[in-house]
């Protein structure tokens, strides 16, 4: 009975959840007069039918904005992993008198409204003349956050202190420890954030919105938006340009799935 | 470098690897945070070079003009839904944490939506529940529900419990996974003494699993705060350029409407300010509300 009634919630759920995405996948298959004929949660003639896709990747910028996004993506996380494996090794390794203080700042900016101090932001992308350039939205994303910081801290308790202390006994410098030792060993730590990072770049609106207002530099947030601004009336062609920058994270999730949960866990139990 | 003494190591380790993490931190949150709070007091319109200080007027207009009391009114309609989501989240993290068939696919569902973008979230939404073609008063027609349809994304007295959720669709799952991440880490055996000793099903969970969740509560309680106080993802998305009537305008559209397209970057700035201050009275009252009294 119990059980019944669990998987009865489960299954409202799921409705609840896949509806809203069925509804577009059929409109994207519909050619127009189909769509204006029959009911919305109808299926389409034909799943074969590609024009809407076709004919949006023709009229928005599509293939571009997936090129700009990944450039902005990889600069990013390399610059990112680079530094917050840094930080992770200066904070854990050693004790010094700013450490807690540097720990708070962190944890501080927490409670900082991002999107409202980007009335400030603004001015000093725009005097480092990064302004309309991918460079903008890379610096932006370079930094680590709080949770990044704080993942790594845990990791980093877990890797014996012997391994340094032997190393260094065998006449290895503090640089190259955290080169040969820690860098490697924190990679677990590394996928889960490159994980992570990867969505919140891909999915990240405001900054390219603000940052790199030009055509030329749009990234997949924008360019739907702008799509949708010139052909948002037809909802066949709206519905495939939806999918085609929902799909490639969706294809991140399938693959990556496990990893993804135990991100996401290991990101706010800490 | 394997000459040089540990110490002097040392410092050229921290230096160098903590100097630029720590000038990001500070040019683009902290810089940006005390700025605002200096801007604030003037009448920059962003562009010109000149910041006369107005003193406290722009806090004072914000204070006198009973439309930002509206803004925050739909703030808060999103802090109480966001309870609805945190109900949800904790409901199915239980049931997907126990022993069910097919729970794995059920999670994988339900977390889905928070990997996808808002924009095409807020997207899909608009065209989900448009008046014309949107499918959703469709059915509800068809299952004879006709009473439930409305003007989900025109009405103002109903778009921003639809907007909040939506954000309740999107991140539901996020929390539900991050719950059940916490709820496995409850050791088995508690539960097994507690069965030993006569408790019920429902007995274990409010003595054995709402305790063990309290910090992943709290983390829960703080994110909806934050994100109910911050939204503007969907209302943005869907009225670029400002709502009809300011309908569904929230604190964070209006204050990006002002500086960015109003130029009055010295109101907006106010504005930044004061949903700071409140963020951080609100966090630290919520914390005490819910949790810190039995903490002393």
């Amino acid at each position: 009975m119990i059980r019944t009634l669990k998987y009865i919630s489960l299954l409202i759920a799921a409705i609840c959840i896949l509806f809203p995405p069925y509804i577009v996948i059929v409109a994207a298959f519909k050619t127009p007069t189909e769509f204006a004929l029959s009911a919305g949660y109808a299926l389409p003639g034909s799943f074969f039918n590609f024009d809407n896709f076709a004919n949006v990747l023709q009229k928005g910028k599509f293939l571009r904005s997936y090129f700009n996004i990944s450039y902005i993506i990889i600069l990013s996380l390399a610059g990112n992993i680079l530094l917050g494996t840094m930080v992770a090794y200066a904070l854990g390794r050693f004790q010094f008198k700013l450490k807690s203080l540097i720990l708070g700042a962190y944890a501080g900016a927490l409670v900082i409204p991002g999107i409202t101090t980007q009335v400030a932001t603004f001015g000093i992308i725009k005097n480092l003349g990064l302004f309309n350039t991918h460079y903008s939205m890379v610096l932006l994303s370079l930094g680590a956050d709080v949770v990044q910081i704080y993942i790594y801290l845990q990791f980093i308790k877990n890797i014996p202190y012997e391994l340094d202390e032997s190393a260094y006994l065998e006449g290895a410098s503090l640089f190259r420890i955290y080169r040969s030792i820690i860098f490697p060993l924190l990679t677990p730590a590394t996928a889960t954030i490159l994980i992570l990072r990867t969505i919140s770049i891909y999915n990240d609106l405001y900054s390219p919105y603000l940052y790199m207002p030009s055509q030329s530099l749009g990234v997949v947030t924008t360019e739907l938006m702008r799509f949708s601004n010139s052909y948002g009336s037809s909802w066949t062609m709206q519905s495939a340009a939806i999918i085609l920058v929902a799909i490639p994270m969706v294809i991140f999730y399938l693959v990556l799935q496990k990893y993804i949960f135990s991100g996401v866990v290991n990101g706010a139990v800490k | 470098m394997a000459v040089l003494s540990l110490r002097m190591q040392k410092i050229i380790i921290l230096w160098s690897f903590l100097i630029i993490p720590l000038l990001l931190l500070g040019i683009f949150t902290y810089y940006p945070a005390f700025s605002l709070i200096t801007i604030s007091f003037t009448n920059w319109n962003g562009i010109s070079s000149i910041k006369t200080g107005v003193g406290l007027d722009n806090y004072i207009r914000v204070f006198s003009d009973p439309k930002y009391f509206e803004i925050f009114s739909h703030n808060l309609i999103y802090f109480f839904v966001g309870f609805v989501q945190i109900g949800l989240s904790l409901y199915f993290a239980v049931i997907l944490n126990s022993k069910l068939r097919g729970r794995n696919i059920f999670r994988a569902i339900l977390f889905s939506p928070y990997i996808i973008n808002s924009v095409a979230i807020a997207f899909m939404f608009t065209f989900l529940l448009n008046n014309e073609v949107g499918a959703l008063n469709v059915v509800l027609k068809e299952i004879g529900l006709e009473s439930l349809s409305m003007n989900w994304l025109s009405d103002p007295k109903i778009i921003n419990y639809t907007l909040a959720f939506m954000s309740t669709w999107k991140y539901m799952g996020f929390m539900m996974v991050i719950i059940i991440g916490a709820l496995q880490s409850i050791p088995n055996d508690i539960y097994e003494a507690a069965s030993i000793d006569g408790a019920n099903g429902f007995q274990a969970f409010r003595f054995i699993t709402l305790p063990s969740l309290r910090r992943i509560l709290e983390l829960c309680f703080f994110l909806n705060l934050n994100g109910a106080l911050s939204a503007f993802e969907f209302p943005f998305v869907i009225f670029p350029s400002g709502s009809p009537l300011g309908m569904s305008d929230t604190f964070v559209t209006n204050t990006l409407l002002t500086s960015f397209r109003y130029s009055d970057f010295g109101l907006a700035s106010a504005m930044g300010v004061l949903l700071m201050i409140i963020t951080i009275i609100l966090v630290l009252a919520q914390r005490w509300l819910f949790f810190g009294r039995d903490e002393k």
